[in-house]
């Protein structure tokens, strides 16, 4: 368990985190979700010791993190970093050596890991002559080469294509299910939504709201449904304690005073005919992230 | 593509999953694993640069090159056509080739159609000879055939001063041109990382420390190999073609210059480091490197300058940036005492753990900050940025 506890930093007078606090557990995906410039890049330095903070403290299992329990974690830089004039290979062996593996087990991890990401047949090529979404491959890789007992990915996944983004996930997502944490930032909500377990919202500095996605639905959900029927569902505005989101025909949106009142508006609509379709809306990450950064 | 059956994966010591971390203090020995890995990589890389190969085989060439063409144009006996066979035998002890010639008139056709280079013909003087040639008297041809004072050289081991031009010049230039290519090669390596970001990946791998000592030692290593190459191919093509005493006397010059060269290095392949930290792209290395290059500039000009300037030498063989070339030298030309090179080296040594010191501080400070040019200032403060060590 990675604990980030009242976490302050301060750049030229300028606060870019304030009391910043939140948990990554083993074997969840967390996302970590904010605009550009909320802090994201900054708590992960910090993490990874890149960077002080002015105060409060990062602990890992409990204990203050040394440099030999962050050889442990795997990092990805947001702005990415690798040798461009070395083959894939070579530097990988190479970060997985730094990291205290030795030479046939890096081997051996690096070609298990090329495999995985895809990248096998480009194992001996320079790392300039990759394309940028196979390089981005490569970076991961190098986050994982020497299975870390924790995974901070700043952007895994931004600039790559749906398939490469399905390889990656899979693949952090066998790490999170082996009982690893993974703390992962990006801006694309809808890739967060599809992959986290958990979330941490920051804006401006502080966190905003932290939980499990599911979690965060129910709380932020209003009790919001959507009714389709074989008319006009015109006649659902004149039912007590509803209001109208969206009226479009045969479906209606609508917003409930009480949720209790759900089986009521249900059984209206059957007495009328035909329901075709009645659900509960449950709120986007895109809806929460707007109402709670607000 | 295959299908990757059963994902394994490889831990070098299981820790419980989940279960605390075992907190181990970093050893000094993982430091060193770390740095060895650091300086095989900047090796494995430079074997690997075309222009540092072709550079180090350029130099051999050229140190093969300034010792054998000179003996090779210089020697190359003349041949002569001698009409007095009395003087065959002096002639051809002094390497000369001879060949025999009928009388005057032909030993003259030979001279003029260039088969052989001047003719010995018998003079209107009884005994005596005369020497036909060309257009300019032979050299070699008149000292031959001269009865030469007999000579006491009081310093039989004296220096021409040819050589006395040429030695501070060699040893200078092997310093100075090792310093500055490697010293460059090691701010590159140190701006590339930062200007891919790799630096922060490396960091939170090894400390900052283990990356500038790889640096050093990796550079070092290889420049001293190619020093070594250059100094034994001189060696060996100048036992080939010369036997003299020359050898013999830049003997110790040259077993003194090893321990200078290495130490002068690595001071200044520190001071390079930094350089190359403080920047964080390429184009900006020559800018923040301009006073490393001048402590490498200057005093390969001074010693280059006023090697006869022995009070001038004397200072310049214990200040540290020169001492590396002064003090070969002044060893070379007989000047030093016993003493003098064991003290110059002990202040280099000084000065050059002063100065690795200070510079890894600095490249400490430097390395992580990202935002353009870093001042010296903030470098020294950088203690905020600098990666937590326990």
């Amino acid at each position: 368990m990675l604990r980030v506890s009242a976490v302050s930093r301060t750049f030229d007078g300028r606060r870019v985190l304030d009391d910043v606090s939140f948990e990554v557990a083993p074997g969840r995906m967390t996302g970590f979700v904010g605009a550009n410039g909320a802090g994201k890049t900054t708590s992960m330095r910090i993490i990874l010791g890149l960077l002080a903070a002015d105060s409060g403290e990062v602990t890992w299992h409990g204990r203050p993190i040394t440099r030999a329990v962050r050889q442990r974690f795997g990092y990805m830089p947001e702005e990415r970093g690798l040798y461009p004039k070395m083959r894939v290979r070579e530097q990988l062996v190479y970060l997985g050596r730094l990291y205290g593996l030795s030479a046939p087990a890096a081997r051996r991890n690096v070609d298990d890991l090329l495999e995985r990401v895809g990248l096998s047949e480009r194992a001996d090529d320079l790392l300039e002559t990759l394309s940028l979404g196979n390089q981005q491959r490569a970076q991961v890789a190098a986050a994982l080469v020497h299975d870390p007992e924790l995974l901070i990915l700043d952007e895994p996944f931004s600039g790559l294509d749906p398939i490469a983004v399905d390889t990656l996930a899979t693949v952090l997502r066998e790490r999170a299910a082996d009982g690893v944490p993974v703390l992962f930032s990006s801006h694309q909500l809808d890739v967060v939504e599809r992959l986290c377990d958990d979330l941490v919202v920051i804006a401006g500095g502080t966190i905003r709201a932290t939980g499990s996605r599911d979690e965060l639905r129910t709380r932020y959900a209003e009790p919001r449904y959507e009714l389709v029927v074989d008319g006009d569902a015109g006649w659902v505005r004149d039912l007590p304690g509803v209001s109208i989101v969206d009226l479009d025909g045969p479906r209606v949106v609508f917003d409930l005073a009480d949720p209790a009142d759900d089986q009521r508006v249900l059984r209206a609509a059957l007495d009328r005919g035909p329901v075709r379709a009645f659900a509960p809306i449950v709120p986007s990450l895109t809806e929460i992230f707007r109402e709670v950064t607000q | 593509m295959t299908t990757a059956s059963a994902p394994v994966t490889h831990r070098p010591t299981e820790p419980p999953r989940g279960g605390p971390a075992v907190a181990t203090v970093p050893s000094r020995a993982s430091f060193w694993a770390a740095t060895r890995l650091v300086a095989g990589r900047e090796i494995t890389v430079r074997l690997r640069d075309r222009t540092f190969l072709f550079s180090t085989v350029f130099f051999l060439l050229l140190a093969v090159g300034a010792t054998v063409l000179p003996a090779l144009l210089g020697g190359g006996g003349s041949t002569v056509a001698v009409v007095a066979t009395d003087v065959t035998a002096p002639l051809e002890q002094a390497g000369l080739t001879v060949v025999p010639a009928g009388d005057t008139g032909q030993a003259e056709r030979l001279v003029r159609d260039g088969t052989v280079n001047a003719a010995v013909v018998p003079a209107d003087v009884p005994g005596g000879v005369r020497i036909i040639a060309l257009d300019h008297a032979p050299d070699d041809l008149v000292t031959a055939l001269s009865t030469a004072p007999p000579v006491d050289l009081l310093d039989p081991d004296g220096i021409s001063p040819v050589l006395a031009l040429l030695v501070p010049m060699f040893f200078g230039i092997v310093f100075f041109v090792s310093s500055l290519a490697f010293g460059v090669q090691i701010a590159q390596s140190v701006t590339e990382e930062k200007q891919t970001r790799i630096v922060e990946i490396l960091v939170t791998a090894v400390p900052v420390r283990a990356l500038l000592a790889g640096k050093v030692l990796g550079n070092g290593a290889l420049a001293l190999v190619q020093v070594a190459m250059l100094g034994l191919v001189s060696v060996v093509s100048l036992r080939l073609v010369d036997s003299g005493p020359l050898l013999d006397l830049l003997a110790p010059a040259i077993g003194w210059f090893v321990p200078f060269f290495v130490v002068g290095f690595a001071l200044l392949a520190s001071l390079w480091a930094v350089a190359g930290a403080l920047v964080s792209r390429q184009e900006d290395i020559s800018g923040a490197s301009m006073p490393v290059q001048m402590l490498v500039m200057l005093p390969f000009f001074a010693v280059v300058f006023l090697h006869d300037k022995p009070v001038v030498m004397t200072v310049l063989s214990y200040v540290p940036f020169s001492a590396p070339t002064a003090m070969p030298l002044r060893l070379f030309a007989g000047e030093a005492a016993g003493w003098e090179p064991i003290l110059a080296l002990l202040l280099l040594l000084g000065a050059a753990a002063l100065f690795v010191a200070l510079a890894a501080r600095l490249y400490e400070g430097a390395l992580l900050r990202t935002n353009g040019r870093v001042s010296l200032r903030a470098a020294w403060r950088g203690r905020e940025i600098r990666p937590a060590r326990r």
